[in-house]
């Protein structure tokens, strides 16, 4: 084996230590990576079920579910924001990446070990913050846009300060995790060698460093909008509107990428172990990572063209936008290249990577539709937008988010799933994210308007399919996550550490790891992906 | 980039990552903190530069109720602070525990004396009927002094905990000042922005 | 600068960090001194001129950025990248709007 050189004496897991305080104290990187899981995958699931009751609302066109148009409005800002700033944009990186990152790179654990716990507990701040705003929800959709957020009666400032502490969390999770792959790669680690995994989470924890005080300080003046009538977003005082949508997404459009730049990290993982392949285009793919962190500060306007911006400003971003669809395609090229000729094992986490290629592709191509001004014009807020963020999201973030659980499972937890009922879950998962989603093409392109609670009859047909497809996925969500659980209650421990015949470090250690990984820090000689050169 | 030397070195000392990596990675992630830092700033920037751009008279009639004379001795307090404070990391370099704490206190007092002037600024505002909300060349004042105001505070917290750390004797041997220069870093940055918040605020002609 | 241990103290000496300070000083004044006069739309660029050369200082001697390897230089240097970003095109998207109505 390439990277065989890895020596084990002592086998005490990392879990081994029990009691509240080892948990909640703990500097291993490996335990706050569980932290997060458990917390994101809490945050999921109430946001999930937020989904499946909006979802049971619009099967009919009148207002049966819920009360009032305005429950419905906070349903939806409850879901937008748990999802986005609560599950996603912290999901794969601060768990998977914690956990993975200094296993990767050969290192004990991430450069800053209280600092990581300090941004878990930061989190937990905003969390609770978040969960105390929802008693006395806002209804502002998860974009907070001015002047709504200003003028609405429900409270806007509590939910939004949760969103800001998050920021910090966010922050210092990306210095810290820039600085690790920087300093602690194993002797032979060098940036050639590197799993594609590495480079993306360096590609994230750039964006999450310099985008997120972008939005820290949009949310802080939002804030003092309300508190002390400070006038920059309002007209009557000179403000503009318009310059709280442009700050939010210069953060919002590069964190679109730290939700997905991180799935494409796990999808180049997963791809070449069970294609028996060294990955094609090594290079091509790390690089495009950065190439998407860069250019994605340069799109931001696209999500304003019907918002009354300039023409100019349109024109060019539109532009500007096609841009970025360039190293997203090279890397599914690359991914698709990989698969050729290989012997393929279809593992759950397999059929995960590989419907994430299928389904970010189709997301991602709509958002090039989208990109382009004149169709913008026709399509924005309606549901066509809805299903291509969805696609990404769902089809791309969580399905290498649910790719890399059944991936990693035996390493994290040292137990084993039923990888029958894992390919019978993700079968229903890819059915019913389909059905869901894909009549919203259709509905949006025929003019349904995102975001209202009642809607006129002939778009009954689609949106009960769409209701229909919710239930599918809600179920196979469900079976997943029972199949990943019961396990842990069971003894018994996988009988390699290797199952896959990986090349890489993390898996040249017993499952689960030791305390601080390695009992002599690894001298690597080989590239992560030699594949059958051997 | 680092070579691999380093990393050898680094792990040779047990389980601990050696003092060299150590070092570096704490500096390098405080210069990683700063951008973020100018990137919070930054917004309320391009809120300046679109507000003054749009509203020039405003700006120029609303600079004039400032007090230059008190910024300008503000400026002058926390360059001098800037001074002491590089100082200070130059001692802990040297080792020289009594000048460090003395350097330290001075670069507090001074945290201090900023504050104290800041207030003073303040309340003849409010005196004078001056709120956030009275014009947005005021809410930009506000949260920007506020803002830095909030920062100038933290840094004398970090100056606090570096000087009780030193009376401690933590800076003793080996590379053990690494907290001085990494506190040092980001308490530049709190002179680095006001210099750019003077001229903008007070000096428009 | 790089594959040298960079810890090795830079002995910055007390008559530099003087130096640095009095010149900070002496361009503090002149900031102040110079905005008396009108230079029209120049205003700005004079001001910012001088601040920028002030914060220069600041960073290269008493930060120690002179002594500092590629790296931090590309992370010192690549938030004000993304400062004069946001600025920019926020300025260009506002005062490029057509009103609809006139």
């Amino acid at each position: 084996m390439a990277n065989g050189a890895v020596t084990q004496t002592q086998h005490i897991p990392y879990l081994a230590q029990k009691g509240l305080k080892s948990w909640i104290l703990t500097t291993d990187h490996k335990r706050i990576g569980i932290l997060y899981l458990i917390t994101i995958s809490f945050f999921f699931m109430i946001a999930g079920l937020t989904a499946l009751g909006m979802r049971y609302e619009l099967m009919t066109p009148e207002l049966d579910f819920f009360r009032t148009a305005t429950e419905y409005n906070v349903a939806f800002t409850i879901h937008g924001s748990l999802m986005v700033f609560f599950f996603i944009v912290p999901g794969i990186a601060a768990s998977f990446g914690n956990f993975l990152i200094p296993l990767m790179i050969g290192a004990r654990d991430v450069a800053f070990p209280r600092i990581n716990l300090l941004s878990f507990w930061i989190y937990l701040v905003g969390t609770a913050i978040l969960l105390f705003a929802l008693a006395q929800p806002a209804d502002t959709g998860w974009t907070f846009y001015t002047p709504y957020s200003i003028q609405t009666g429900t409270k806007v400032i509590m939910i939004t300060l949760g969103v800001f502490v998050l920021g910090f969390s966010s922050i210092l999770t990306g210095m810290n995790f820039i600085v690790t792959i920087h300093k602690l790669r194993a002797p032979g680690m060098t940036w050639s060698r590197l799993p594609l995994f590495i480079w993306a989470s360096y590609a994230t924890a750039i964006l999450q460093l310099l985008a997120t005080p972008v939005v820290g300080i949009t949310l802080l003046l939002l804030i003092a909008e309300r508190a002390f009538d400070i006038g920059f977003f309002d007209p009557a005082k000179g403000g503009d509107p318009i310059l709280f949508q442009n700050f939010f997404w210069f953060y919002s459009h590069p964190a679109v990428y730290i939700m997905v730049i991180p799935a494409f990290g796990i999808i180049s993982e997963i791809i070449p172990v069970f294609a028996r392949k060294p990955i094609f285009g090594y290079k091509a793919i790390a690089y495009s990572s950065f190439a998407i962190a860069i250019i994605s500060f340069f799109v931001w306007l696209h999500h304003m063209f019907v918002s009354g911006i300039s023409e100019t400003a349109a024109a060019i971003f539109s532009f500007l936008t096609m841009l970025v669809a360039i190293p997203t395609a090279v890397k599914v090229f690359n991914w698709t290249a990989t698969l050729y000729k290989g012997s393929i094992d279809f593992h759950s986490s397999m059929l995960y990577a590989l419907s994430f290629i299928v389904l970010f592709t189709v997301g991602g191509l709509t958002g090039v539709y989208l990109g382009a001004l004149a169709v913008d014009v026709h399509l924005h807020d309606t549901y066509f937008i809805v299903a291509h963020m969805h696609y990404v999201m769902i089809g791309g973030t969580v399905m290498g988010f649910f790719g890399a659980l059944h991936f990693w499972y035996q390493k994290w937890f040292g137990k084993v799933f039923n990888e029958l009922v894992a390919k019978a879950a993700w079968f229903l998962i890819f059915v019913g994210f389909n059905v869901t989603f894909f009549p919203q093409f259709f509905m949006g392109y025929q003019g349904m308007p995102r975001r209202y609670a009642t809607y006129p009859e002939e778009y009954i047909s689609y949106h009960a399919l769409s209701t229909y497809g919710s239930w599918i996925l809600g179920l196979g969500i469900l079976i997943m996550t029972v199949n990943l659980l019961i396990p842990l209650w069971k003894k018994g421990r996988p009988e390699s550490s290797n199952p896959y015949g990986s090349l890489s470090l993390e898996w040249q250690v017993p499952s689960p790891p030791p305390h601080e990984n390695f009992d002599e820090i690894p001298t690597v000689t080989d590239w992560t992906y030699a594949y059958g050169k051997k | 980039m680092s070579s691999t030397a380093e990393h050898a070195e680094g792990h040779a000392h047990g389980h601990g990552l050696g003092e060299t990596v150590t070092h570096n990675a704490a500096k390098f992630g405080m210069w990683l903190f700063l951008g973020t830092e100018i990137l919070l700033f930054g917004g309320l920037f391009a809120a300046y530069a679109l507000f003054r751009a749009k509203f020039p008279d405003l700006f120029y009639e609303s600079h004039k109720k400032l007090d230059i004379t008190l910024g300008a001795v503000n400026t002058i307090v926390l360059i001098f602070s800037s001074f002491t404070m590089a100082l200070a990391v130059s001692a802990s370099q040297k080792r020289n525990r009594k000048w460090l704490i003395i350097l330290l206190a001075v670069t507090f007092i001074c945290g201090a004396a900023f504050g104290v002037n800041k207030y003073f600024e303040y309340s003849a505002k409010f005196h004078h009927h001056i709120f956030p909300e009275t014009n947005i060349f005021f809410a930009l004042y506000f949260m920007m002094t506020g803002l830095h105001m909030l920062h100038v505070f933290v840094g004398m917290g970090i100056i606090f905990a570096l000087i009780i750390m030193a009376k401690q004797g933590r800076f003793k041997e080996g590379n053990r000042y690494t907290p001085v220069e990494v506190g040092g870093l980001y308490w530049h940055l709190v002179d680095l922005i006001w210099i750019y918040l003077f001229p903008l605020l007070y000096l428009i002609g | 600068m790089s594959t040298h241990n960079h810890t090795e103290e830079h002995h910055t000496g007390l008559r530099v960090y003087v130096a640095v300070c009095l010149a900070l000083f002496v361009l503090t004044v002149v900031t102040v001194y110079i905005a008396k006069f009108d230079f029209g739309d120049f205003n700005i660029v004079v001001a910012m001129f001088i601040a920028s050369i002030k914060a220069s200082i600041v960073a290269l001697y008493f930060m120690h950025l002179k002594f500092e390897d590629k790296l931090t230089w590309i992370y010192a240097l690549y938030p004000l990248f993304l400062l004069f970003l946001l600025i920019g095109f926020t300025l260009m998207e506002t005062f490029t709007r057509v009103p609809v109505i006139k």
